[in-house]
């Protein structure tokens, strides 16, 4: 029984930990991909034959910024499906 | 009608979706992830047919599949020129647009080709970048090659640039080596997994119409995390090399 207790302790408080991970990882990068875009639209505004670098450069920063909600992400799917905790 | 069972037992949503259960080869006594091997064995076939398609009878003035591989070749070439410089840049193409095109034929053949067709035994045919071990081992070939070109091109002066510009960032360089394979690897891995899995759970909730566009943003990412792939490579082989 306390068995029982302590592996739907686990599981539950790992379900809990995977949906902070995962929601508080993407605060961040959100608000940091959304300033890059602004700045980049400013700088395509400003110097339209600029645009494909612009473009290239946006899409590789982009990219980093996503791979810090990745490793959140990676959290979350770790603990809900190759938890080390659970039996 | 869907069975989630918390309590003992790994999750497995019982209507398709199963994280973490592969199909296992015993070679000489290793244990490895056999559905990977198969899908990269298929992309490997590919991408040499396609190249010994496009150069069986070069042409001065390319058409046909020539054509089209010269444009891959061109975009790689771009990828190593632009982060390596235009002196050093010619030795390391092979190997970036390698990983160009490799990473982007897995991404693409696991989410274009319809594995699900071909049971097997255990585990699902999906793409192989879809396994931290295909990532990890792409990551440390970076690694080995960009420790290797800083060597070369330096001798044992390689190792001055840990304490390049000041002494104190000297456990900061050392962490950056073990940051960079890592998070090479993570953002690949992350992405291409995170893709499939939100396909997986679309289609079990509605199985029609609604996954496409999840689908589509899955080659888009899966092609840009390529280029991604690639750039760092060049990047941190132009970092080791300057």
């Amino acid at each position: 029984m306390g068995n029982f207790i302590m592996d739907s302790l686990v599981s539950a408080a790992s379900v809990i930990a995977a949906g902070l991970s995962i929601g508080l990882a993407a605060i961040g990068p959100g608000i940091g991909q959304g300033q890059a875009a602004g700045a980049a639209v400013e700088g395509i505004a400003r110097q339209p034959e600029a645009e494909n670098q612009i473009r290239g450069t946006l899409l590789l920063s982009l990219a980093f910024m996503e791979a810090l909600t990745i490793y959140g992400l990676v959290v979350a799917l770790s603990l809900l499906f190759a938890n080390p905790f659970t039996s | 009608m869907y069975f989630f069972n918390l309590l003992n037992t790994p999750l497995f949503i019982s209507s398709g979706v199963e994280v973490g259960v592969h199909y296992y080869w015993n070679i000489a006594g290793i244990n490895v992830h056999g559905q990977v091997f198969i899908v990269m064995w298929f992309v490997i076939m590919f991408l040499i047919v396609a190249s010994l398609l496009g150069t069986s009878k070069l042409e001065r003035i390319p058409k046909g599949w020539q054509n089209f591989m010269e444009f891959f070749l061109e975009f790689s070439q771009e990828i190593a020129k632009n982060q390596i410089g235009e002196s050093f840049y010619r030795p390391w193409v092979p190997f970036i647009s390698t990983l160009f095109l490799f990473i982007l034929g897995c991404n693409w053949a696991g989410a274009i080709i319809p594995w699900k067709l071909l049971e097997l035994p255990e585990g699902e045919l999906a793409a192989p970048t879809n396994d931290i071990n295909t990532t990890i081992a792409l990551s440390l070939l970076v690694s080995l090659c960009y420790f290797f070109g800083g060597l070369r091109k330096k001798g044992l002066g390689y190792f001055k640039r840990y304490v390049q510009p000041t002494p104190i960032l000297l456990p900061i360089n050392i962490l950056e080596d073990f940051t960079k394979p890592l998070s090479l690897s993570f953002r690949l891995f992350g992405n291409v997994l995170a893709d499939e899995l939100t396909v997986t759970v679309l289609t079990i909730l509605v199985p029609l119409i609604i996954p496409l566009p999840i689908m589509i943003l899955g080659l888009f990412a899966g092609s840009v995390q390529a280029l991604i792939f690639s750039t760092l490579a060049a990047a941190y082989i132009a970092e080791a090399l300057e």
